[in-house]
């Protein structure tokens, strides 16, 4: 795993989902920049989990190979599913999904490089 | 400009099991469903002698968020009755699994998503049963009379 990479994910997914929670406690549907942002955030995922999976191929694997490419998938598909359905709900709870999205990724990061610290001794 | 509801635009209580609130609700027992589920199956499929009742009991849990997310997606009368029975359900399993985990860890060697009322989950396992009986409760059907 890419720590820099996953450090900065961490953050941005941080820093977005404080901004979600305050536009939905004030009541304010998703925006178009609500939108732009999460995409982005997708796209910054895409790039930790393409990454990661050059990994699977190059070094040493984790010992975990299944639990590691299912959390994978999970993890570059979430932010897509949070901004579909955002996008269906457009009033203050389209940005509560999109926060606590934002709040779940973090932790599926962090899950990532527990698992991928754990190798398998080659 | 804030967008306050207008008079015109409120839906009726009963129709909107799937909108606002409950496409949140929606959206977390998805996960839940997904996060239960697999862990549930990786664990029977990987070593599931270590602690068998554990692990079904993981699997079933990912069952019950599965029908629970199902309910909640159609809506309507008859996912509103899905969705309670499921929570009702996930209820039970939570507070049974979580009361049992700590009395007897011998029987659970090895974690569920229930398991110490879902600490491990930061409790939400332990929350959300409550939240989703309450927005189906709140979407009961009106005596249309």
């Amino acid at each position: 795993m890419n720590g820099p990479l996953s450090v900065a994910t961490i953050v941005v997914a941080l820093v977005l989902a404080a901004w979600f929670l305050l536009r939905a406690a004030l009541n304010r549907a998703p925006g178009r920049a609500e939108l732009i942002a999460t995409a982005a955030l997708g796209v910054l995922v895409a790039v930790l989990v393409v990454v990661a999976v050059i990994g699977l191929f190059g070094g040493s694997r984790p010992s975990e190979t299944a639990t590691f490419s299912g959390y994978l998938i999970t993890t570059i598909a979430f932010a897509p599913v949070a901004l579909y359905l955002a996008r269906m709900e457009p009033t203050r709870w389209g940005n509560l999904i999109l926060g606590v999205a934002c709040l779940v990724l973090p932790v599926l990061v962090l899950r990532l490089e527990q698992i991928a610290s754990v190798t398998t001794g080659a | 400009m804030p967008d306050s509801p207008t008079p015109g635009r409120t839906r009726p209580a009963d129709s909107a099991l799937n909108t606002g609130f409950g496409r949140v609700l929606l959206f977390v027992y998805g996960l839940g469903a997904l996060s239960a589920s697999s862990r549930g199956l990786v664990q029977v499929f990987t070593h599931f002698a270590e602690a068998p009742l554990a692990y079904v009991l993981s699997a079933f849990a990912g069952l019950v968020y599965l029908v629970a997310t199902v309910g909640l997606a159609i809506g309507g009368e008859r996912g509103r009755r899905i969705a309670l029975v499921s929570c009702s359900i996930e209820l039970v399993g939570v507070l049974v699994v979580g009361t049992l985990s700590i009395a007897d860890a011998v029987a659970f060697p090895d974690d569920t998503v229930w398991s110490r009322y879902g600490s491990g989950y930061g409790y939400v396992p332990l929350l959300l049963p409550f939240v989703g009986l309450w927005w189906i409760w709140r979407h009961r059907p009106r005596d249309k009379a």
